[in-house]
């Protein structure tokens, strides 16, 4: 990128000379070449000095003026608002008719009264308060959001919905069959993961064989539907804050609430009904390829046959393990619609604000799978599931 | 007649197989107020498009002086987009920057003014466009037309050669449309801006028109060139009269 100097480097040259007259009057004389890229006195020297004379008349005068472009305008109507502020009278008669053109024309439009923003820096305090501010707000929007899509989602089971099959096909095909090569590549690594740092220290006791039950349980109750979720957050999740914030810039959720269309039961349900479809299904693959993997450490570097591994998963995972890791996942997929949906609709009305929703989608959707995953996990230690 | 500015020689138009016009020929003059007419969907976006380097050519040429614009490499071709300013049928706005910034952007990248100047010469081209105050506002938190006029303070900002309009007036209350008349006047009569405007503003068009060209969308061609005045007096085609006229032929009204 070019930087622009901050001492200017031309040579070409503008003059202002402010010459004193009787009777508090004062003549102010602009010679040279007025172009863009010019060297040129700042103005506020020529405004400190029309003060510090107290001048009351100020006749504006060009003295060999060569060459001008949007900088004399400019420059001379910073001093035409300076004159109006302090009640001198200006004349620019003698000036060039375009010129008196330009400054008639931006002065055609007075600044509107209370227009203008002043931007103050704010103290700590104030940032902090306003942060808890934004989170209270933050967790009234969550609130009022899962409300509405609580009344949608029961007016949508009383065969109300008001959706497009076709939008909902092409989520599932988004949702699904397109997350297959990630979700198949993560969960296999994940389940060597967890098979190789199992198996280094039940290989110490001679235990090689129990790699099949900590692979297949830890996969089943937690690792697939876990890694399942935070990848669909990042890929499924982001997108939907990013579709819908782009929506909301373009007025097009207004559009749909004017014709009288939910954007809850169009926009928010079919997102949520795909990822609530597909996200078990994907879990459960999820949990085949971590076995896969686990198969592949044990049978590959501690010697134990692949007869021996399914034996012992056989034994060690019963249905309502892999019922745990199933209900996991759909809470998952409803919290990660939440928090994907609910920043898309809040999106600001800019290019970065809806790269803020996609982030906080991501970040938001992590958080509530994480805790979502410690609270079910604590309960379904106490009831001994 | 004017030394030409931009020529544009058996130009065709088309997206993909699609030929929106073709054969398209017509010169427009240093200093002119060059109105680019036609009805809803005829191609007049898609013209200036083609002039100012975001589409090339499927045939002819485009000739700004005497440089052929799509034949020259790149680097020349990107000399000659500095030295014009458009302002886009939406606005186009940087949407996560305030007026100020976006009116500063092309200041700060290509002029070596201080932070001061710039400043000043922002304050200066927004009011220039009625929108004195509004600096630290966000494109979304304005009017559809205020957006518009950000836009040309924005399109202004380095001063060009050449600004392209792309429907300025459509979106403004007929004082602020007319005050745009105003200042495209005063560019072009102080700075001896050349303007290319597409607009279906009857009142400007006969206001601030020195000359014109009429696209239509059935035969995919155009139908005239020259003044607008002239060719609402002299044309003998009926497509242009009913244009001219709002659908009232010569006699009415
Ligand atoms: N990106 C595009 N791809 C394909 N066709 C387009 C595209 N943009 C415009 N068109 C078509 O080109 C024609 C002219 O469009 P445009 O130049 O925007 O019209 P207007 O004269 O109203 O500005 C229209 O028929 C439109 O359908
Ligand atoms: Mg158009």
């Amino acid at each position: 990128m070019r930087k622009a100097d901050s001492t200017h480097q031309s040579d070409i040259v503008a003059r202002v000379a402010l010459r004193r007259g009787e009777n508090a009057a004062a003549i102010l004389e602009i010679s040279g070449r007025w172009l863009r890229d010019a060297r040129i006195e700042p103005v506020e020297r020529i405004l400190t000095e029309l003060e510090a004379q107290s001048v009351k008349r100020l006749t504006i005068r060009p003295d060999g003026l060569e060459a001008w472009d949007s900088r004399l305008p400019c420059y001379l109507l910073k001093i035409a608002d300076y004159c109006v502020a302090k009640a001198i009278e200006l004349d620019i008669g003698a000036l060039p008719q375009g010129v008196r053109d330009l400054l008639a024309l931006a002065r055609a439009v007075p600044e509107r009264s209370g227009a203008r923003r002043h931007q103050e820096r704010a103290s700590l305090l104030v940032n902090i308060g306003t942060r808890v501010l934004g989170l209270i707000k933050d967790s009234r929007l969550l609130i009022v959001f899962v409300g509405e899509l609580i009344l949608a989602v029961w007016a949508a089971l009383r065969g109300r919905a008001r959706f497009r099959l076709l939008d909902l096909f092409i989520f599932v095909q988004d949702a699904g069959p397109n997350g297959f090569a990630i979700v198949s590549l993560i969960s296999l690594l994940v389940g060597l993961i967890l098979a190789f740092v199992g198996a280094l220290q039940l290989a110490m006791f001679g235990a090689q064989i129990y790699i099949a039950d900590l692979v297949a349980l830890g996969t089943v109750r937690e690792m697939g539907p876990l890694m399942t979720a935070i990848i669909m957050s990042g890929r499924t999740g982001a997108a939907y804050a990013a579709q819908l914030g782009t929506m909301n810039v373009n007025s097009e959720i207004d559009a749909l609430k004017t014709m009288g269309i939910s954007p809850m039961a169009f926009l928010v349900i079919p997102r949520m009904l795909a990822l609530v479809l597909m996200m078990p299904l994907l879990t459960l693959y999820a949990d085949l390829m971590g076995i896969v993997g686990g198969a592949a450490v044990s049978y590959g570097a501690f010697d134990v046959s692949l007869i021996q591994y399914y034996h012992e998963i056989a034994k060690a995972v019963d249905i309502a393990d892999v019922a745990v890791g199933f209900c996991k996942s759909l809470v998952f997929a409803v919290l990660i619609a939440i928090a994907g949906c609910m920043r898309g609709m809040a999106c600001g009305r800019s290019a970065s604000a809806v790269g803020d929703a996609a982030t906080a989608a991501v970040v938001d959707s992590i958080v509530y799978i994480v805790v979502s995953d410690s609270l079910i996990t604590l309960v379904l230690n106490q009831l001994k599931i | 007649m004017t030394a030409a500015h931009i020529t544009v020689e058996h130009l065709t138009m088309a997206y993909g197989d699609f030929v929106i016009q073709r054969d398209l020929n017509f010169t427009i003059g240093r200093g002119e107020v060059f109105i680019v007419m036609g009805g809803s969907g005829c191609g007049k976006s898609t013209l200036l498009k083609h002039l100012i380097g975001l589409q090339q050519p499927a045939k002819g040429e485009v000739f700004y002086d005497k440089q052929n614009f799509w034949s020259a490499d790149a680097e020349q071709r990107l000399q000659v987009m500095r030295r014009i300013g458009v302002l886009y049928q939406s606005g186009a706005l940087f949407s996560s920057l305030t007026l100020a910034e976006n009116i500063a952007l092309p200041l700060g990248e290509f002029t070596a003014l201080t932070k001061a100047e710039i400043a000043d010469m922002v304050s200066y081209k927004l009011a220039l466009v009625g929108l004195a105050g509004f600096e630290d506002y966000y494109p979304a938190e304005i009017s559809g037309g205020m957006q518009k006029r950000a836009g040309l303070a924005r399109a202004m900002a380095l001063d060009p050669e050449i600004l392209f309009f792309d429907e300025p007036s459509a979106g403004l209350d007929p004082v602020s449309a007319r005050l745009l008349d105003d200042l495209i006047i005063s560019l072009r009569d102080t700075l001896g801006t050349t303007i290319v405007a597409v607009t279906h503003e009857l009142a400007s068009i006969f206001a601030i028109g020195t000359d014109s060209v009429f696209l239509d969308s059935d035969s995919k061609t155009m139908l005239a060139t020259g003044n607008p005045k002239q060719l609402l007096a002299e044309s003998e085609d009926p497509r242009i009269i009913q244009f001219l006229t709002r659908g009232q032929g010569r006699g009415g009204r």
